[in-house]
């Protein structure tokens, strides 16, 4: 027993928190720059159920995967633009125009699945790919160089995003909306048109981390196949305080504890599995209230800009 | 000056007269909502190659098409009335409760293990300690948010979604462990529910042969006390004040975090006495799904009936028939009744996004009065 934990289990876990982190790096990069921009999207975990079903569907029939991706990415921009119609243009309150978000796709996805699909099938998602010469490192090897291909991307997109936020006039502009939208304003940027941007940008991201889950993780799809990993995705941008790193870092924690979890109910540990199950909400919830007040959040975050208004 | 100020904002809190603006504003646009959200249904049917017209039929006849259906409806409409009744608080307030799910559960929970502890007890007894208990457990998981809200500022949608996770599991714990049902071990069959509640906790049926039960009138009631809390007390004041204007609050001598918390924990009540009634007034014991998704449906009636608790009354009878005629369409045409789901999701974006127009028509109107005074 001390054998399996010293090594393989270790080593399982670890693996384990690499792939299970894939779907919140991407939903929560994405929702850090919808933040950034100044709008909140809680319907996160609604675009990652229609776009998971989308793929899968489209993986299911054809084969491609990477036609299904194309139209989880789709499906996820068409809810972005929906979604910033209503906060951009109408101004709505965001946190009730995000659960309507949510309980469409929840709803949507159910309805087409039993329609369209019926019963659970799993298909053949994307493959382990081994990086030459770093997948054949030991130890390390396994853990971080023998993956598929999402969850690589996943892990790239974290110094993209940096790079984008931080070091272009893109970014520049992004934040700049996030913070003082009518000084912005002011100087010629295109408030709505940056919010749009970002949001939809977000949503895109979101639709991947859905199809990540259905045909690169978990590769089938059920009712409610993310069990809420959206709203967890949006804590997570809170916890890593608008920065693609910290992001990433919760992302990490937060699958470390579940690959733990997880791997307790495989060795049959003594602790009731619904215990176990509950530790990431907790975790969630503590962790919501430790980094809250750490890192000033972008001043105009969930206020919409109206021109003129002071 | 800022007494001006001051009078302008307070006016709408003081506001309650009827106008016709009003009626379109918060009756037809949000109704109208309801019935965009039903046709872009339709077309999804359409699209999916199933006979809208079909499903629809279906869908009324099952709500209203027989007593049975119509008590069914009002059945369901008693668990909506109360989430929403909390929510309205909630929401006036200015705090998001998402977290109804959960409430509802541990509501539940209470309403279950309350009764078959103390199941010697006669029901004049049990059944209000049970409401009472059962209401309380549900503020308490309100009240952790709200206070994490209201002292820490931690985002109060986030905090309740992992509220409802926790309450869902910490119910599967219970309904495979402590309170399985004994008879189910003995069988074999190890479901996973509770034991049947004892006979003298159970709701008195309102009509005989339906489930219609007393449940409903204490839903009414309870939002005629709402209402007047609202609107005719200090605490309601304060909490709508709160919500419309927290810094003048603030310095009107408001502990804002007080009614930020309050407001949250007394949403968690509402919502866990809806799990009371759906215990003790109709499955007369503990099991998966007991929610329903009423903390989520709830949230729906609330804003269609314009976070009014006495809007909240119709907007719930109508989305309990919708609950119930998509069970109908569903074992009827095999529509699958998650349709219903996509469109109150529908509805929410359309009646938060048609806010704009009220909003304009307020300030609109607020500007007209100015102009009056300046005028006088």
């Amino acid at each position: 027993m001390n054998d399996i934990i010293s090594t393989g289990v270790l080593g399982g876990i670890l693996i384990s928190m690499i792939r299970l982190a894939t779907p919140f790096l991407y939903a929560a990069i994405g929702e850090t720059f919808t933040q950034t921009s100044g709008v909140v999207n809680l319907g996160v975990d609604g675009i990652m159920l229609l776009s998971a079903y989308g793929a899968f569907y489209v993986a299911l029939n054809t084969g491609n995967l990477w036609l299904a991706l194309l139209v989880a990415m789709v499906i996820g921009l068409l809810m972005g633009l929906l979604m910033s119609f209503i906060s951009v243009t109408l101004k709505a309150e965001q946190g009730i125009s995000g659960i309507g978000l949510y309980m469409f796709g929840l709803g949507m996805s159910s309805l087409l699945f039993k329609i369209t699909i019926g019963t659970v099938k799993t298909i053949d998602g994307f493959q382990p790919v081994k990086i030459p010469f770093l997948g054949d490192l030991p130890i390390v090897g396994p853990i971080l160089f023998q993956h598929s291909i999402p969850v690589y991307g996943a892990f790239l997109l974290v110094p993209i995003a940096w790079w984008v936020l931080e070091k272009t006039t893109l970014g520049l502009k992004i934040k700049s909306v996030g913070q003082n939208p009518a000084a912005a304003d002011s100087l010629g940027i295109n408030v709505d048109r940056i919010r749009y941007f970002s949001v939809c940008l977000g949503s895109v991201l979101a639709g991947i981390a859905g199809a990540s889950l259905s045909i690169a993780l978990v590769n089938l799809f059920q009712d409610n196949l993310t069990a809420g990993q959206g709203f967890i995705a949006v804590a997570l941008v809170y916890f890593g305080g608008w920065n693609p790193w910290g992001v990433m870092g919760g992302a990490l924690l937060f699958s470390v504890v579940n690959s733990i979890q997880l791997w307790m109910q495989v060795l049959g540990v003594q602790i009731p599995s619904d215990v176990a199950v509950m530790l990431p909400y907790l975790l969630t919830i503590a962790a919501l209230t430790v980094t809250v007040n750490r890192v000033r959040q972008p001043a105009a975050l969930n206020k919409p800009f109206e021109r003129g208004e002071s | 000056m800022p007494a001006k100020k001051a009078a302008s904002d307070s006016a709408p809190l003081h506001r309650t007269g009827f106008d016709w603006g009003n009626v379109v504003l918060h009756i037809l646009l949000p109704l109208a909502g309801v019935l965009v959200a039903l046709l872009i249904g339709a077309i999804m049917l359409v699209i999916l190659k199933v006979d809208p017209i079909s499903a629809y039929g279906a869908l009324i006849n099952g709500a209203v098409g027989s007593v049975s259906g119509i008590t069914q409806s009002l059945v369901k409409a008693t668990p909506l009335l109360l989430v929403g009744l909390g929510i309205c608080i909630a929401f006036r307030a200015n705090v998001i409760n998402i977290g109804g799910e959960g409430q509802i559960i541990v509501g539940a929970i209470m309403a279950t293990w309350f009764p078959l502890t103390f199941s010697t007890w006669p029901g004049w007894l049990l059944i209000p300690v049970t409401l009472i208990l059962g209401f309380l457990a549900g503020a308490a998981w309100g009240f952790v948010p709200g206070i994490l809200k209201a002292r820490l500022h931690v985002n109060e949608i986030l905090s309740t979604i992992m509220m409802n996770s926790i309450a869902q599991q910490l119910m599967y714990l219970l309904i495979r462990g402590p309170l399985m049902d004994p008879a189910g071990v003995a069988a074999g069959t190890f479901l996973a529910q509770s034991a049947r509640l004892p006979q003298q906790v159970w709701l008195p049926r309102l009509i005989p042969q339906t489930l219609l039960h007393a449940g409903a009138i204490l839903a009414v009631l309870l939002a005629i006390v709402v209402y007047f809390f609202l609107w005719r007390t200090t605490l309601g004041y304060r909490i709508r004040s709160v919500g419309l204007n927290p810094d003048a609050s603030r310095y009107a001598g408001i502990n804002v975090p007080f009614y930020q918390a309050l407001s949250m924990t007394l949403a968690g009540g509402f919502a866990g006495l809806a799990g009371v009634i759906e215990v003790i007034g109709v499955q007369h014991r503990l099991l998966d799904g007991i929610t329903s998704g009423y903390g989520f449906t709830g949230i729906v009636a609330a804003l269609l009936g314009s976070l009014h608790p006495l809007g909240l009354i119709p907007a719930s009878i109508l989305f309990g028939g919708l609950l119930v005629g998509a069970n109908e369409m569903q074992r009827t045409v095999q529509v699958p009744s998650s349709l219903i789901s996509a469109i109150l999701g529908l509805v929410v974006l359309f009646v938060s996004g048609s806010a704009i127009w009220s909003r304009r028509w307020e300030s609109r109107r607020k500007l007209g009065s100015q102009d009056e005074e300046e005028k006088s």
